[in-house]
């Protein structure tokens, strides 16, 4: 082209084309979006001041619209380090610890301002949390405590819904663990680290972490989230009975209830614990390590009598769910069908189950009930078992009769054959 | 050979053999059809699909109450409220599997296990169940009361 | 009286007449004719088939919904159901069973030559229309270990080269195993194989009785060299009494399994759950299932399974064929032939074992 012949042109020309492109390109890059210095600068440092884009775009309060000005304060316009975080423009510079609830809440406490963006929202998270023990440890000046970011995480703050969140229930455990497992960091506090390993090997730990049932107990399920607090040793039971509510009502009203909580004793977790919660077994009732009565009741006792006779009422109907379960799949194994009775086998082990809730009324005559309830339907069930073998051995009888006549039949034929042949 | 006069053994073979195949042919067709015959006599529990049972009987159940019945290989819960109105639906609960019941001073349904709450629809409403209860079509037929899964719309 | 019956039907009837060329029938006695009893004891059990089929359907109903629960009411409500149903599933096997004994026995007997031509097609015919009914059927109950094992035979059918996708939505009433499957199975299985399957039994009867049986070649070549060495008995009554004797034994043995043995019925089947790990085929299709699973994935260009059910197909047609190679003068039979048939009755024998043994 005439144009490009001319090398100063051509040179003008490449050079007003690379601007050309390069602003165009900034242009799609940039479209839509504001300048922020914060993040470009950040995400080039290292360590503890490192904030990139892909790490704050997971923050729900960037997805709102809010940006690093709306808590640090300061200009986000300017690359001048000392005009973006100048004191005049409102940087905040690192929030101080004792500072963030106050940060936090400055937004989480107001009502109208949660409501424009979630009215569903909570927003008494702060006044919890200076009811809690992080949150009255933290006024009295102890910075070791846990603020709001040690739980929510900072800058990549997702919904608790949020599978990835760690404040979501399967995750929880997780993160109270990061302060309450460290033993040199707990050292001065003077409580247990050993909570978090308890836990996991719970079944409530099973059923929310691996099951994923997020209906299962977590640490704040017990002791509440923000205002984090143990229920205390006379109120432990009112926190088991919000699920548990037939061992709790019938608890409540036993012997164990007054004498435990006369003695200070904690309810539920004298027997059961409070992180390793293990499922229950029949054991517990029994004289092994795994016993819980002998604890406290001597050998011999009128209570010691009375854990003799539940747990082998308990034994008995076990057993006789087991006999009844072993004949019904003898019978099965001759072909013969009893679905009906395998179905009852259910309601005889829902019997034993109940029967081993009414344990927590600590009266022999209310466990006797579920438990002759239960013999009367796996005693059924054995019958029903027998009575398909005895059905058994008369096909057989008839496959017998059947076999005979065929055998006559046979006979017959072979002599007619023979005659006819002579 | 005179006809009359037939030796003594062939008789008795005859007859003998005579008794064997006849005998052994009746036995035989007997033991054939017997079976048959009773096979082609309806049972009295009619097979009405595995869709289909008959869960109780009109008066079985009060006001304001609930009862368990067998509904293919799960419990279903029928339930007669106040209001004369019968509601069906599965009894195993969403949770763990417990079977669950119907409280009257509720008027819910409610899984004694983990203290589950289900409304009259089967919502799940409150504590650990994550789904709802399936519903079933609950229809009068005489004095029967049928329910039967919901036809898929 | 029951001559009075029978003299009133002939007077009406001819019965003579139709009795006549059966009166006559004579049917060869050598040391192998016992294996002239495995035809009649097929055609036996396909009876049984039929009559206790037709009673199952009393009670059974096709549908996904149903079919499961119906078949689980049949086994433990109806009057003698777990008999009838176990006689069906029994007699289904055994009757496969007698098929290939009858068929191999008609090949080492060499009873295929000519004129028997014809009666060899429509028996190989019959041979798959009776594991079409085994397969068929097998889905019926509409239990887990049918349900894959029909998802597993389908796709196999799939893999026929240029036809197989469309014979595979064809088998399934769709690209998958569903209740539309199992309705066109069940339209299979009681109308469109037993119509075809009557019709070739009377094609195939009729050859038989007009050709009457087959000798083996070298008792053949015996008897002509010295027809004074030619046994023979009437067919009637004698053949058939011996008959009526086999077919005794059967349904004595058929009770007797049914009793002892009922058939299974296990759990219903759940598309959507993953199959369970080791799925076979019936017995009767392990021999083609274990030779596909020992070909390599691919071979040179082409593709295992293709290669495998290509083979099978060949194979198939070759047996089809197998009386047009051979020799039809008498007295020289191909040996080659004899050998191949060795050769497949013990790689049957064999795989299926295998099949059975391995995981």
């Amino acid at each position: 082209m005439a144009i490009l012949r001319n090398k100063l042109r051509r040179s003008v020309a490449a050079r007003f084309a690379w601007l050309a492109g390069f602003l165009a390109l900034a242009a799609c890059l940039g479209y839509g979006q504001a300048v922020n210095s914060c993040l470009d600068c950040h995400s080039a440092q290292d360590g503890r001041l490192q904030v990139t884009p892909e790490k704050f775009s997971q923050d729900i309060h960037a997805q709102k619209g809010l940006a690093c000005t709306s808590c640090h304060g300061g200009d986000s316009s300017s690359y001048d380090p000392d005009q973006a975080m100048s004191r005049k423009a409102g940087w905040k510079g690192k929030v101080d610890r004792k500072q963030i609830p106050q940060l936090c809440g400055f937004c989480h406490s107001n009502p109208a301002l949660m409501r424009t963006y979630d009215p569903s929202l909570r927003t008494d998270q702060l006044d919890q949390y200076h009811t809690s023990i992080h949150g009255k440890r933290l006024a009295a000046g102890d910075t070791k405590v846990a603020v709001c970011i040690d739980c929510h995480s900072v800058h990549d703050i997702r919904p608790p819904s949020d599978p990835r969140s760690t404040v979501n229930p399967v995750n929880v455990a997780k993160t109270c663990s990061r302060c309450h497992s460290d033993a040199a960091y707990m050292k001065s506090y003077g409580i247990p680290t050993d909570q978090f390993a308890k836990y996991s090997t719970s079944v409530h730990h099973d059923a929310l972490a691996v099951r994923g049932d997020l209906s299962a107990p977590t640490c704040t399920t017990c002791h509440g989230n923000h205002g984090a607090v143990p229920p205390g040793v006379d109120k432990v039971q009112n926190v088991c009975a919000n699920c548990h509510v037939f061992q709790a009502q019938m608890y409540d009203k036993s012997s164990h209830f007054k004498a435990f909580q006369d003695k200070g004793l904690p309810g539920c977790v004298v027997c059961h614990s409070n992180h390793g919660i293990h499922h229950p077994s029949d054991a517990m009732l029994g004289t092994g390590p795994a016993g819980v009565c002998m604890r406290c009741h001597a050998p011999g006792d009128h209570c010691d009598r009375a854990r003799v006779a539940i747990l082998g009422n308990l034994t008995e109907l076990n057993q006789s769910i087991d006999s009844a379960d072993q004949s019904l799949r003898l019978a099965e194994s001759a072909g013969m069908e009893v679905s009906e009775a395998r179905l009852s086998q259910d309601q005889a082990r829902d019997a034993l189950t109940k029967a081993r809730v009414t344990i927590h009324s600590f009266q022999i005559a209310l466990v006797d009930q579920d438990i002759q309830a239960g013999m009367k339907i796996a005693a059924a069930n054995l019958k029903a078992g027998k009575n398909a073998m005895v059905e058994r051995n008369h096909r057989r009888i008839g496959l017998g009769i059947c076999l005979i006549s065929i055998a006559i039949m046979l006979v017959g034929l072979w002599l007619y054959i023979r005659n006819l042949e002579s | 050979m005179c006809a009359d006069q037939i030796p003594q053994p062939q008789t008795t073979r005859r007859r003998a053999i005579g008794i064997f195949l006849g005998g052994g042919l009746l036995a035989s067709l007997a033991s054939f059809l017997y079976p048959v015959l009773r096979f082609l006599v309806p049972p009295p529990v009619v097979d009405l699909g595995g869709d289909e049972v008959i869960a109780a009987k009109i008066g079985d159940l009060k006001p304001n109450s609930g009862e368990i019945f067998r509904f293919g290989s799960r419990p279903g819960l029928l339930i007669l409220q106040s209001d004369g109105a019968y509601r069906a639906l599965s009894a195993t609960c969403t949770h763990l599997g417990c079977t669950v019941q119907y409280r009257p001073d509720l008027r819910e349904i409610w899984c004694p296990c983990h203290n589950g709450i289900y409304n009259l629809n089967g919502g799940n409403v409150s504590g650990p169940p994550p789904r709802p209860l399936d519903v079933f079509d609950v229809h009068l037929r005489g004095d029967e009361i049928v329910v039967s899964r919901k036809r898929e719309a | 009286m029951f001559a009075a019956l029978i003299r009133w039907l002939d007077e009406r009837l001819d019965l003579d007449g139709l009795i006549a060329p059966f009166r006559h029938k004579t049917v060869p006695t050598h040391r192998l004719s016992y294996w002239y009893f495995f035809g009649g004891i097929t055609l036996f059990l396909f009876i049984i088939q039929v009559l206790t089929g037709i009673l199952l359907l009393l009670y059974y109903r096709p549908g996904a919904n149903e079919a499961f629960e119906s078949v689980q009411y049949i086994m433990t409500r109806v009057q003698f159901g777990w008999l009838i149903r176990s006689i069906h599933s029994w007699s289904a096997n055994l009757m496969i069973f007698t098929a290939f004994v009858h068929m191999f026995s008609v090949l080492f007997l060499k009873a295929y030559r000519k004129p028997r031509e014809l009666t060899w097609v429509t028996g190989m015919i019959l041979l798959l229309l009776v594991m079409g009914f085994g397969f068929s059927g097998y889905l019926l109950p509409w239990n887990k270990l049918a349900f894959f094992a029909t998802t597993v035979g389908t796709q196999m059918a799939g893999q026929v080269p240029f036809i197989g996708q469309p014979l595979m939505i064809f088998l399934r009433g769709g690209p998958q195993v569903t209740g539309a499957t199992l309705t066109r199975f069940f339209g299979f299985h009681v109308a469109v194989l037993p119509l075809i399957a009557v019709v070739l039994i009377a094609i195939h009867l009729f050859l038989v009785q007009r050709q009457g049986m087959s000798v083996p070649p070298k008792t053949e070549a015996a008897w002509t060299a010295n027809p004074a060495l030619r046994r023979e008995m009437k067919f009637f009554p004698n053949f058939l009494l011996r008959e009526l004797m086999a077919w005794y034994v059967a349904i004595g043995a058929l009770g007797a399994l049914a009793a002892l043995f009922p058939w299974n019925l296990a759990v219903k089947a759940d598309p959507f759950a993953s199959a369970p790990a080791g799925i076979k085929p019936e017995w009767y299709f392990l021999f083609m299932y274990q030779t596909l699973k020992l070909i390599p994935s691919k071979v040179w260009i082409v593709d295992g399974e293709v290669l495998g059910i290509l083979g099978c197909g060949l194979a198939g047609l070759f047996w089809l064929l197998l009386p047009f190679f051979e020799s039809d003068k008498a007295g020289r039979t191909r040996a080659w032939i004899t050998g191949i048939s060795i050769f497949a009755l013990v790689y049957m024998i064999g795989m299926s074992v295998y099949g059975y043994i391995a995981k």
